[in-house]
């Protein structure tokens, strides 16, 4: 019984591992819309995995202490990242095609910056 | 923890402050020559040298609402339909006299105590004090208990009932945190004045003075060495930020 047990969870293991992430999703990757400029303020990996922090500090030293630069600050993100639509519109949040709630629902983690802030750029109207 | 920010920034300050002759001259956070720019610059954290006071004149009050409407356009507050729940960052206030029938208006907002109730009783930390004299919510930990709402004397602080839409990109505000007026905070820092003041001299009748209390020689400051001012409760000591004048 034991033995069968081994067999079983190795064969599961080995094709967890065995399958590429895209693939086996049934959720395709998103088509994350393109930004202004060519690259953003620091490379994608980097910026991936640390967006949130740069920004929870940036919010609060521009909220205690008045510090108004433009890195790492929630607007200047989104005027470059939320670009206006073919028809001149700009995305809903809850459309996959805003940049933020692209990656957001795919990834499954839920923001709540735009209960608040408008989802727009500053030259949105 | 912010004291430590400010000593351990001293040095660059003043390299910078060197370099920044053309910009305003100044010689240390926060203390400039008097008469020159004095445009914050952005990366500099705000300190205490700088108290922001609004002085009110009762007397030149008049009947409208302009400094209302102006907050409201400004912050992206809109009518919500129920006058019990939609936010009033500024209200008009009118006093009669029993005994001698005598009427003032007054704008009653937020009055930037120096001892605010509501940071004290402010069960996270969302209520705070700013280093120049701006009391303000900080809405990312704001959990909306509301707890401030019940310490302010004044009922400056309104909650958010509902789900918010058309936000000014520069004031966000949303549902279930509690908000008051922030002295324009975001035009402070570019060296504007807040909008009520600015509408309401726009409108002729200038009863409202926006300024620096620790610079003796600002307007507000010499308005109020030369007709004074009075706080409105002023017997609960809290040294408002807010004046007024024919009380």
């Amino acid at each position: 019984m034991r033995s069968f047990l081994r067999i079983v969870t190795t064969i599961g293991v080995l094709a967890a591992v065995s399958l590429p992430a895209i693939a086996l999703a049934d959720v395709p990757f998103p088509d994350i819309p393109k930004g202004k400029g060519d690259k953003c303020v620091a490379p994608t990996d980097e910026i991936r995995k640390t967006h949130m922090h740069l920004l929870l500090h940036k919010r609060d030293q521009t909220m205690h202490q008045g510090i108004r630069t433009k890195q790492y600050s929630l607007r200047e993100c989104l005027n470059c990242h939320v670009q206006p639509k073919a028809d001149g519109s700009y995305p809903d949040i809850d459309s996959k095609e805003h940049f933020c709630n692209a990656c957001h629902s795919y990834a499954a983690v839920k923001i709540d910056c735009f209960q608040c802030h408008v989802p727009r750029p500053d030259d949105a109207k | 923890m912010s004291s430590n920010n400010e000593s351990s920034g001293s040095r660059r300050t003043f390299l910078k402050g060197g370099a920044a002759v053309a910009a305003g001259l100044a010689l240390a956070p926060g203390v400039r020559l008097l008469g020159v720019a004095r445009a914050k610059p952005d990366d500099e954290a705000v300190t205490s040298a700088v108290r922001w006071g609004l002085l009110i004149d009762t007397t030149k009050c008049a009947d409208c609402e302009v400094c209302v409407e102006a907050c409201h356009t400004e912050n992206g507050i809109e009518d919500q339909g129920n006058p019990a729940t939609t936010p009033q960052w500024i209200r008009k206030l009118m006093a009669r006299d029993k005994s001698t029938g005598h009427v003032v208006t007054l704008p009653m907002m937020c009055q930037h105590c120096e001892h605010p109730p509501c940071v004290d009783v402010c069960p996270t930390g969302a209520s705070f004090r700013r280093a120049d004299g701006i009391v303000l919510v900080d809405r990312h930990i704001c959990i909306g208990c509301r707890y401030c709402m019940m310490a302010c004397p004044y009922k400056a602080r309104s909650f958010e009932h509902e789900k918010v839409t058309g936000q000014a990109p520069h004031a966000p505000r949303g549902k279930g945190t509690v908000e008051a007026c922030t002295l324009c905070v975001h035009r402070v820092d570019k060296d504007q004045q807040p909008a009520c003041v600015e509408a309401c001299n726009a409108s002729g009748h200038g009863a409202m003075v926006f300024g620096d209390l620790k610079d003796p020689n600002s307007a507000i400051s010499n308005e109020l060495t030369r007709h004074g001012g009075t706080q409105i409760r002023a017997d609960l000591g809290l040294n408002t930020g807010v004046r007024y004048r024919g009380l």
